[in-house]
């Protein structure tokens, strides 16, 4: 494409550069908005707020702020939602709410606690190590950038089928891109999932989320303001990678002779980023940060932009002093530039000294590139001469708005009418112990420790839970033991049934899968993986499942803090199942009382809690043993979610839950089978007659007891002694008594015996049987 | 009772050796990698990470930071160093034990709980535990596999300078691939220790698999009063 070189030699004839001057004075200059993914309103938008044609740079700027990346601008007119459904008392615990980096709750004795999930998606199909690896530190910096120690990362990933070839690509660079940014990093990875489906073929989802802690007084935003206050940009040095990242811009826009052509995936460099973590962390404690930018996506468009926008002046930046990794780039592609591990800070004039003293220590580079201004403008200028004048607001957000059109799929009424209900299922005890043994080693539900031994879950020494278990628990407080569970969770194909209930049976599991650890539920980060928004059918499976999300979290009385939203995760016309990934975190006063999810000890009871329905639409077992998505998904019960989750937290604090597992995919008998195999202990089961024949649900046969995915239920193993005292705080929740721990085997009375060694070697054949041991 | 633990630029369980060094009963010290000055300590850990990014060699780097040019000489002269994971790395870069540690066999970082049998109970380090027990240690390394030739192999086992050796699994391996199962050595004088595995993450209950790792610390202890007593 040469219209970009073109208009780059258009320029200024002393300096080749195309300043604000020289645009003026040729207002009728073709400039290539259609290949930087503008539309033809939105270049004549900016011309109208700039009053005349952009430089190359402001419209470079423009190009990646008013990305969809960038600016939301598909998915924000949907966004009041949140703000609809959150009440006072939600917004209560809320010490930063959603538009900063990332969200940031009170979890007492003034700890506050920031966490975000975002996605890296595109990117690691690509390149799937520095596409994974970088979306590690991107999300990092984020919850740097409020002010937090990073504590916890753990990523929720989506791949396509386990045996197509492309997954032998994708699936090994992607964990070890995981693991070797986050290992390298020091944070211990606590959890996350490893979710197979075709529908992910060749748009793997790669979502990343970090857990930071620090003292509520510490809280950092991302403002310039102070006029005369210097801009610092501090950590790696401005390189050609990841240009145009966020936006459609390709390589095709350099010319021959400029940089190579690189991808738009960024190279990380984690070790920068463990100093710049400790660098950051050390001008905190100094006091001599009054505004943090991390720079991710845009570069230095977003963070001078954002910074001076939530700034009360202007602010003028001299691109020739930010220091470059490659001397040929021109000023566009150092503002698109994407190179990692780099932050912007404002520092009042009297700290620059400490501030230069901090960073010379952690030997991280940091250059005063700018200041603020009295103005209202962001000016950048490229060796004395402006190259951008702009209004920041109108960059950072003021984008454009769309209220796309959304309609409700016409395959849907085929597509729930189709019940698992007409399937064949097996009534034997022998088949059913077959369909199990399937079960535990099929792709979704197969031993995932062959992707999660590759990541350090021990460093820093506060992990009190962490994968396989239902929810990784990290201390926040070493001298109390306060500290914070989270689980992510999303099941695409109840998602693609129903988007609302989808969205919400994701906040229920999640949800519940931090009540089975014993902390109570405080905020929520959505990561809404979807495909283009320019389909209806997408356009309305985002508008349901956004509605779900804010109306269930309003419900259960925890707020969304902040997220991400990715479309475009389409192949042709066919879209991945709509995929909205919740994140709930909770807190415990003293996370060593936490539950993990395996029996320990002989004697105990097991106990069902909730009610079990016939719910098999949608299924692991309809999807494994048929290969069928049809129906409707199972009920969705918040009211019981809370209800249960509230009476196990209560039973955690009172001492009497040994163990506690989230019932979700492949329902009662996967949970039972994972409970043994976790430590060697096994059950016997003699209760499950009165699965389903408690509450309003009807008398269930074995096999749909066992298998039916039924929400709001979990398994508890209650030590002997303490059965009445367990009962009596669940209040009202459905429980039946189903078991008893012991011996080494899983046993159903009168159906089918397994030994927990043949679970474990269907469990941990699967993956090491793709990917090699 | 004054440890110091090294941070280098990328070092992580650092504060993880701090922590453990303090409940079990020491005084951790913080020493600074650009700074050739150990503060008086009793004794040195080298912790895990990645220092200097680790993009050389593992350890390579490390060897020539100034806090090294007080270590060596120090070491040498009866100190008590204990080098976890990337410091062990470091500590045979600095030629204060032999051999090396390369990539694992697997070509995978690997966590894991893993056990270890105890063969020397005689060092600063270890004299808390007995010969033969078998302890359950955190691993998680990339290049973890320990490797020399058969002459320092067949030196080390006759000098009973192999400090700890893996429990194999059912098929006789290893978790990262080291020449005869070992997972940690000491000098000759018995006051250098190296190992693969973190005994700083098994030090808490309710925070990693075992509390195997005190006797590390303790034994420190142990040593340096039994030191100091003879003195």
């Amino acid at each position: 494409m040469s219209d970009t070189a073109a208009t780059a030699t258009a320029a200024t004839p002393e300096t080749g550069i195309d300043t604000v001057a020289n645009a003026a004075a040729t207002p009728d200059l073709e400039q290539p908005w259609a290949e930087l993914g503008l539309k033809v309103d939105e270049y004549a938008n900016i011309r109208e707020i700039v009053g005349r044609r952009p430089t190359i740079a402001e419209l470079a700027m423009y190009s990646v702020m008013w990305s969809e990346h960038c600016s939301y601008k598909s998915s924000k007119v949907h966004f009041k939602l949140w703000g609809e459904n959150t009440t006072d008392e939600m917004r209560e615990k809320l010490l930063v709410g959603i538009g900063e980096n990332a969200g940031v709750v009170d979890i007492g004795d003034g700890w506050a606690v920031t966490f975000k999930v975002e996605s890296h998606n595109h990117p690691s199909y690509v390149e799937p190590y520095q596409g994974a690896a970088t979306g590690v530190g991107g999300i990092v910096r984020d919850i740097m950038s409020m002010g937090a120690r990073p504590i916890a990362v753990m990523d929720p990933l989506r791949f396509g089928n386990l045996h197509h070839p492309d997954t032998q690509r994708v699936l090994p660079g992607v964990i070890a891109g995981v693991g070797g940014y986050g290992n390298c990093l020091g944070l211990p990875n606590i959890g996350g999932e490893v979710v197979f489906d075709d529908c992910y073929q060749g748009n793997p989802l790669v979502n990343a989320l970090c857990v930071g802690a620090m003292r509520v007084e510490d809280i950092h935003l991302a403002k310039a303001s102070g006029v005369g206050n210097k801009v610092i940009l501090f950590g790696a040095k401005t390189g050609g990678d990841g240009i145009g990242g966020v936006s459609v811009l390709a390589s095709e826009t350099f010319e021959a002779g400029g940089p190579a052509k690189r991808p738009a995936v960024q190279v990380g460099d984690p070790f920068a980023e463990k100093v710049l973590i400790e660098c950051c962390l050390d001008l905190y404690a100094a006091g001599v940060v009054d505004g943090i930018q991390d720079l991710g996506g845009a570069g230095l468009s977003c963070a001078t932009s954002e910074l001076a926008s939530n700034g009360d002046g202007g602010m003028h930046v001299e691109l020739d002093r930010v220091p470059l990794r490659d001397a040929t780039l021109e000023p566009h592609e150092i503002l698109m530039s994407e190179s990692q591990e780099r932050m912007m800070a404002v520092v009042e004039p009297k700290h620059l000294d400490a501030f230069m003293a901090i960073t010379d220590r952690w030997d991280v580079e940091a250059t005063v590139v700018g200041e603020v201004t009295d103005g209202d403008h962001l000016v950048i200028t490229w060796h004395g001469e402006v190259i951008v004048d702009v209004p920041p607001r109108s960059v950072a957000h003021e984008g454009p708005t769309y209220n796309r059109p959304l309609a409700r799929p016409d395959y849907l009424d085929a597509l729930n009418a189709d019940s698992a209900a007409t399937l064949e299922r097996p009534e034997s005890g022998d088949d059913i112990r077959a369909q199990l043994l399937t079960l535990i080693g099929s792709p979704n539900l197969c031993d995932k420790s062959w992707v999660t031994d590759q990541y350090d879950r021990y460093v820093l020494g506060n992990t009190a839970l962490a994968q396989p278990d239902d929810a990784g628990v990290v201390r926040v407080d070493e001298e109390t033991g306060r500290g914070v569970a989270v689980a992510t969770d999303c099941n695409g194909r109840f998602a693609k049934l129903d988007p609302y209930a989808g969205a919400q049976l994701a906040l229920a599991e999640a949800y519940r899968n931090v009540v089975t650890a014993g902390a109570a539920p405080l905020a929520v980060t959505d990561c809404l993986n979807f495909g283009s928004p320019e389909d209806p059918g997408v356009m309305w499976q985002f508008r349901e499942a956004i509605r779900g999300i804010a109306e269930g979290c309003k419900t259960l009385g925890i707020p969304v803090t902040g997220g991400n939203v990715s479309f475009y995760n389409q192949t042709g016309d066919v879209a991945i199942h709509p995929t909205p990934v919740i994140g709930v975190l909770g807190v415990m006063e003293d996370v060593s009382k936490r539950s993990g999810s395996g029996f320990r000890t002989e004697d105990a009871h097991v106990y069902l809690l909730g009610t079990t329905r016939d719910e098999l639409d949608g299924s692991e077992w309809a999807h494994v043993i048929h290969k069928h998505l049809g129906g409707l998904p199972p009920k969705v019960d918040l009211a019981a979610e809370q209800a249960l989750g509230e009476a196990l937290v209560r039973a955690a604090q009172a001492g009497v839950v040994e163990a506690a597992h989230d019932l979700s995919e492949g329902g009662l008998a996967i949970g039972l089978a994972e409970m043994a195999m976790r430590h060697g202990v096994g059950v016997i089961v003699d209760g499950l007659d009165r699965v389903g024949a408690t509450g309003e649900g009807e008398p269930l046969d074995a096999f749909t007891a066992l298998f039916s995915e039924s929400a709001a239920r979990v398994l508890v193993a209650v030590p002997a002694g303490h059965a009445a005292e367990f009962e009596q705080l669940l209040g009202d929740v459905p429980h039946v008594r189903i078991g008893v721990t012991g011996g080494r085997d899983v046993e159903v009375t009168d159906l089918f015996t397994v030994s927990v060694s043949e679970l474990r070697s269907a469990h941990q054949f699967t993956m090491p049987a793709v990917f090699g041991g | 009772m004054k440890v110091g633990v090294v941070t280098f630029p990328g070092s992580l369980d650092d504060r993880d050796a701090a922590r453990a060094v303090r409940e079990c009963g020491g005084e951790a010290v913080s020493l600074w990698h650009g700074d050739a000055d150990l503060k008086g300590v009793d004794a040195v850990i080298l912790p895990g990470g990645f220092s200097y990014g680790d993009y050389l060699r593992c350890g390579a780097i490390a060897r020539f930071a100034p806090v090294m040019d007080a270590l060596v000489p120090a070491a040498r002269g009866g100190l008590p160093v204990l080098g976890i994971c990337n410091g062990f790395q470091v500590l045979t870069e600095s030629h204060l034990l032999p051999g090396a540690l390369i990539r694992n066999d697997h070509r995978k970082f690997n966590c894991v709980d893993t056990r270890l049998v105890v063969e020397n109970a005689s060092t600063a380090w270890t004299n808390e535990f007995e010969a033969g027990q078998e302890i359950t240690i955190v691993l998680k390394n990339g290049e973890g596999g320990f490797v020399a030739d058969d002459k320092t192999l067949d030196t080390l086992e006759g000098d009973g300078r192999v400090v700890f050796r893996y429990v194999t699994d059912a098929e006789g391996r290893n978790p990262n691939g080291s020449y005869r199962d070992i997972a940690g050595i000491t000098n000759e004088r018995g006051n250098v220790v190296g190992l693969m595995p973190h005994p700083e993450h098994c030090i808490e209950e309710g925070y990693g698999p075992s509390l195997d790792g005190r006797a590390f610390f303790t034994s420190l202890i142990k040593h340096t009063l039994e030191s100091a007593a003879t003195a």
